[in-house]
């Protein structure tokens, strides 16, 4: 999990670009495999990647700032995605996500102080005719209420 | 041995698949019982998810819901949730299944499975053609676009084929970020080798070598599966250097997406695959002629490609002969929401919004009156009940102010606040807008401030909401700023209590 996740060296940084070299348009899964790693794409990486591509340094942020996957910073321990698109809100998905927020004391993006849990939303998991729909890092979860949402949470140490 | 089959489709497993899997095992194990348990795709049936399937004297009997406490019903063949033979069950038996035929019958995973059910028939088919050969059989099956523009696929696949270029290619969208459809998950999960199959077939149509499938990063199961589908492929000689010993080379890599919604538009898509940002891209020039890498590229949804080898397989004018007007073939219905039965239901065009709401799904899930669908994803118009004769096709439903966009109906039921669900439009163009132009960046800002203001109770904003929506839908690049009018002029057309109650309260 990202926050035990060792802190990233230079030598890893450099053979994670440099499996990716051969792609045709290698960035985002060179990014991809940065976050895999270190949970976030580490500070450290960011000269490495633009000698490796000769691209900017403005080029390079412009990229991982543009898509809400990648972060700067690591998530908590596990990451609660709630889907705030029309085919949950049509089955009450504003009601939970809002329930959910509110007992954690947390905005959107927010983390538990004690690092177990992030909260953020998603548009759509793919499971609009069995919403609520919620995602445990890499676990899909339907119909989820409020009961079941708590299960989640203590589940992964909230 | 007994054969069982548990879905590994997401919506499934979200349900509880894995689990009732694991039970079926241990009970099957302390009864001494030999079981085979097969993980398959969805029927497509999700309310009745997970939807385990047993083998009787060589017919697969449904149980579902299926929880893991049924694990001893289930081995027994009886119980209160055994559905009986699952051919029979209505929602299958109402089906025109092509590009679905597969989906839930076999192992994903097996290419032997595959190819005992028609699989790789198209393409030793398209491999005895010339490419302009297949084209045409494309052209003629009057396949459209089925991510939404509903573009014709043989025209797009003509200009790339008609191009010269060192290198060509083949991408596909599989950036499903609509809300309401799942087709795209469902066919990768169910049956990933059909459309592994359709991007050869397109290949050797246009004379493209290299292949991208862009898979949204939200789905990690179909990441997974389709991954391990292509190593398979690969494997077993249907992508490489000399595809089913053709000689001709076509191979496919997948990519993940990092969760930006406007890499769905085919331009976006390309910028985001060569590494830049998913910004969308003027046209012309077109991505047939100057797409991925600046070289021709065919750029088409996972159904249209994963439908092409049901084409080959049957001919063309099989496929065409199914549908209505000038939208052939079969349409995969995404029935979700609040509805009492949601799912996949894939029928030929032309059933209208009434027979698939209430007949099919069955109304909403909470019992209450059906108040709106919005068809075709989140820049789909939300239809009121008195327009549910409208027949679900292309121009059908663009007669209606709608569109049918990738075929997902999102049902509302009477507590729905529409009012909320047109501000909920804006802001989901504000937060997914690439930036690049300044009628959706810009625009879809102001219009969460003006929904703002009538929610207010200021009237007088209904005027500017319908100036800024039609500046939007004429003014942006693409279809995110472009459609983002439809949900919401829409819900001011026809639900116009939902924006007048609000001021009387104001007041």
């Amino acid at each position: 999990m990202p926050s035990s996740a060792p802190a990233p060296s230079d030598q890893d940084i450099q053979a994670i670009i440099s499996d990716h070299l051969g792609l045709e348009g290698p960035l985002l899964p060179i990014l991809h495999a940065l976050q895999h790693s270190f949970g976030h794409i580490p500070a450290a990486a960011h000269e490495p990647i633009i000698k490796a591509l000769n691209i900017s340094r403005a080029e390079l942020h412009g990229v991982i700032s543009f898509y809400h996957d990648f972060r700067d910073n690591p998530a908590g321990r596990h990451v609660v995605k709630i889907c705030r698109a029309e085919a949950c809100q049509a089955v009450g998905a504003d009601a939970l996500a809002q329930a959910t927020l509110d007992k954690l004391g947390l905005d959107w993006h927010g983390t538990t102080a004690n690092g177990a849990v992030t909260i953020e939303p998603v548009y759509c998991l793919g499971l609009c005719a069995c919403g609520p729909a919620a995602m445990v890092d890499d676990r899909v979860i339907g119909r989820v209420d409020e009961a079941r949402m708590q299960r989640l949470l203590q589940e992964a140490g909230a | 041995m007994m054969k069982i089959w548990v879905p590994l489709d997401s919506a499934a497993k979200a349900l509880g698949a894995d689990e009732v899997a694991y039970a079926l095992a241990a009970a099957a194990n302390a009864r001494g019982i030999k079981v085979q348990i097969i993980r398959n795709g969805s029927r497509g049936m999700v309310w009745l998810e997970p939807l385990v399937e047993v083998e009787i004297n060589g017919i697969r009997h449904g149980f579902g819901p299926a929880a893991p406490d049924d694990a001893d019903d289930i081995l027994s063949g009886s119980g209160a949730k055994a559905l009986g033979p699952v051919e029979d069950l209505d929602w299958m038996r109402r089906q025109t299944r092509l590009t679905f035929a597969r989906c839930g019958v076999i192992d994903p995973l097996s290419l032997d499975e595959y190819q005992a059910n028609g699989g790789l028939v198209g393409l030793r088919r398209a491999i005895a053609m010339t490419g302009q050969q297949v084209v045409d059989e494309v052209k003629t099956s009057g396949l459209r676009g089925r991510g939404g523009a509903g573009f014709p696929t043989g025209i797009k696949w003509q200009t790339v084929h008609d191009a010269t270029a060192p290198q060509k290619y083949v991408v596909c969208n599989a950036d499903e970020g609509d809300s309401g459809t799942f087709a795209d998950r469902m066919i990768i999960e169910g049956d990933p080798f059909s459309l592994i199959e359709g991007m050869a077939i397109a290949g050797l149509g246009v004379g493209a070598t290299r292949g991208y499938v862009y898979l949204r990063s939200e789905y990690p199961d179909a990441i997974r599966v389709l991954q391990q589908a292509v190593r398979i492929a690969r494997n077993g000689g249907l992508l490489g250097p000399d595809v089913l010993g053709s000689g001709r080379a076509f191979d496919i890599e997948v990519r993940v997406g990092a969760g930006a919604y406007v890499c769905g538009e085919e331009t976006s898509l390309l910028n985001s695959l060569e590494g830049k940002r998913g910004v969308v891209r003027a046209k012309p020039p077109l991505p047939a002629l100057e797409g991925f890498l600046g070289r021709p590229t065919v750029v088409n949804n996972v159904i249209s490609l994963a439908t092409v080898p049901v084409i080959f397989e049957k001919g063309a004018q099989h496929y065409a002969d199914f549908g209505l007007g000038r939208s052939r073939g079969t349409v995969t219905l995404q029935i979700a929401g609040n509805v009492a039965r949601g799912g996949l239901f894939e029928t030929a065009f032309g059933m209208t919004l009434d027979q698939a709401v209430n007949d099919i799904g069955g109304g909403t899930a909470s019992g209450r009156p059906v108040k709106a669908v919005q068809v075709g994803g989140p820049l789909g118009a939300y239809m009121p009940v008195a327009k549910f004769d409208t027949p679900l096709g292309y121009e059908e439903l663009d007669s209606q102010g709608g569109l049918i966009g990738h075929a997902g109906l999102v049902v509302f039921d009477d507590t729905a606040d529409m009012l909320g669900m047109a501000r909920f439009a804006m802001e989901f163009c504000a937060v997914e807008s690439c930036g690049k132009c300044t009628p959706c960046r810009i625009g879809a800002v102001r219009g969460v401030e003006t929904i703002d203001r009538i929610a207010a109770g200021d009237g007088n904003a209904i005027g500017l909401l319908t100036d800024l929506c039609d500046t939007m839908r004429d003014g942006s690049l693409c279809a995110l700023g472009g459609f983002t009018p439809y949900p919401v002029m829409s819900a001011l057309t026809h639900f116009p209590d939902d924006f007048a109650r609000r001021k009387e309260a104001a007041e």
